[in-house]
């Protein structure tokens, strides 16, 4: 047990009494201070632009898909949320044919956005996804998709690429040499 | 017959005012607690929170009534009612306004010293009557809290008395009518008002319940309408102590332009804004050291303050 100390000859002195009285007075004049609190949801809190939200995939400017299905979101994600199957549609696109991120296991880091080659899965401002079943947590593609360019507007994969896709031979892209001929023999 | 029927009004009258201000203190204090803290309290359930109140009681009322099997059953369930009844008793006693009060008693200050002793008994009955190791030693520092704290709340109010000449309350306020005895007497205005904060095991003295320390305290184990009655009776043990020292140290009702009762009830009501508002400033001193502030500086306080007041008054 504590003897009698320093401390117990100050509070008797009333010292300490005055530190109280000083706390007292500043606590009371918080009250005319503005309060903290953000009054959610008449008012919203201030979202930087590049806050990791709800999970999107983009178009292209010209409207198609960005997804290219490389695999590189699913594999770079830390908890194995995203789930997508490969397709390549008549004219030497890939797609996805199913793209599935299951919300409840996500946790908005954000590495899938920094993976994807063609700026195609984006992190939006979007935190409102409050669902009553565990199952209406998981996003299909048609959920995700959406028709806009989202955060990069003029990025197109498909026209600095080096592949032949419909409306666009090999050597056409942007920055992009033409083939070399293999049966000329100049330099 | 009109004075009975009158005596039955104002009795009724103060029952429920004071089960109501306990009842309205609950939202007042988190209003109050969350405006010295920077933020709200209950906004969103009625105009300004107020339906939060009686949300709170459909919730505390719909709550299963369990007691714990290892538990002192009779005692277990009197606990509660004893602070209840031991606050309301000492209602009887507050002079509101000159004509209304329920009791008009010789020894009223005495009468409510008597009250408050008793009241320890709940804190004490219910820390072993739980059964529970947290309640038992939140009940023993209640106890010897409360029986300390109470020796020097009884010493700091003879200087009153001395000066009115009678330990009738209303006496008291009556003779207050020229300077407040809070002048004369501000040792004994410190004193009573700390030990009241004491009594009625508020912050900073509140390790009885020590909400963050001893898991609620002696009444940890009581939940729903138990539970209920425990808060409830200490918010109106503040309310009482709030009145008192109204009553003793601040002229009761005397004030310049506003009926009397009007006054009575600000500066109650002033008193109870500065419970809350102790209670969000102070920290929690540790047992010892609470027990140490009361015996060692306390006690020479309100002793000094006896023995002066005893010599002017003999003069």
């Amino acid at each position: 047990m504590k003897t009698f100390g320093d401390d117990d000859i100050q509070k008797c002195k009333g010292l300490h009494m005055l530190s109280i009285l000083k706390s007292i007075w500043t606590v009371f004049m918080t009250m005319f201070r503005k309060r903290a609190t953000i009054q959610y949801p008449e008012e919203r809190p201030y979202i930087p632009p590049r806050w990791r939200g709800r999970i999107i995939l983009s178009r292209d400017p010209d409207g198609g898909e960005r997804c290219v299905a490389c695999y590189l979101c699913a594999a770079a994600c830390p908890v194995d949320c995203i789930s997508l199957q490969a397709a390549e549609d008549g004219h030497g696109r890939r797609y996805p044919e199913f793209f599935r991120i299951n919300f409840s296991r996500c946790i908005f880091c954000g590495f899938c956005e920094e993976a994807c080659p063609t700026y195609a899965i984006q992190l939006t401002t979007d935190f409102e996804m409050s669902e009553y079943a565990r199952a209406n947590l998981v996003y299909e593609k048609e959920d995700l998709l959406i028709s806009g360019p989202g955060k990069y507007h003029d990025y197109n994969f498909y026209r600095v690429a080096g592949l032949s896709i419909k409306g666009r031979d090999k050597g056409e892209g942007e920055n992009e040499n033409k083939p070399v001929d293999v049966k000329d023999l100049m330099p | 017959m009109m004075n009975i029927v009158k005596q039955l009004l104002v009795a009724f009258g103060v029952l429920f005012g004071a089960l109501t201000v306990g009842g309205m203190l609950i939202w007042l204090e988190r209003r109050l607690l969350a405006l010295w803290q920077d933020r709200y309290g209950p906004n969103r359930v009625g105009i300004f929170g107020l339906l939060q109140l009686p949300a709170d009681m459909i919730k505390v009322f719909a709550k299963e009534d369990w007691i714990p099997p290892f538990a002192d059953k009779a005692v277990f369930i009197i606990a509660p009612a004893v602070i209840f009844v031991a606050v309301l008793l000492s209602f009887t006693i507050v002079p509101f306004a000159p004509g209304i009060e329920v009791v008009d008693l010789n020894i009223g200050l005495l009468f409510f010293l008597a009250m408050s002793s008793l009241g320890v008994y709940s804190v004490a009955l219910a820390g072993w009557a739980s059964g529970s190791k947290y309640s038992l030693l939140g009940g023993l520092r209640a106890s010897a809290q409360m029986l300390s704290y109470e020796v020097f709340m009884g010493l700091s109010l003879m200087g009153v008395v001395m000066l009115a000449g009678s330990f009738n309350l209303r006496d008291i306020v009556e003779a207050q009518r020229s300077v407040w005895f809070v002048v004369p007497q501000f040792a004994g205005f410190v004193v009573f008002f700390i030990a009241g904060i004491a009594e009625t095991h508020r912050l900073p003295f509140d390790l009885p319940e020590a909400e963050s320390e001893l898991v609620a305290g002696f009444h940890s184990e009581y939940s729903g309408l138990k539970f209920g009655m425990f808060f409830v009776g200490e918010y109106m043990g503040v309310t009482l102590i709030s009145a008192l020292t109204v009553a003793l140290f601040f002229g009761g009702w005397h004030g310049p332009l506003l009926p009397p009762l009007v006054w009575f009830l600000l500066k109650t009501f002033f008193f109870i804004s500065f419970f809350i508002l102790i209670r969000a400033t102070l920290p929690r001193p540790r047992y010892d050291q609470l027990m140490a502030f009361g015996w060692k500086a306390m006690l020479p306080l309100s002793l000094a303050n006896l023995i002066v007041t005893g010599a002017i008054v003999l003069q």
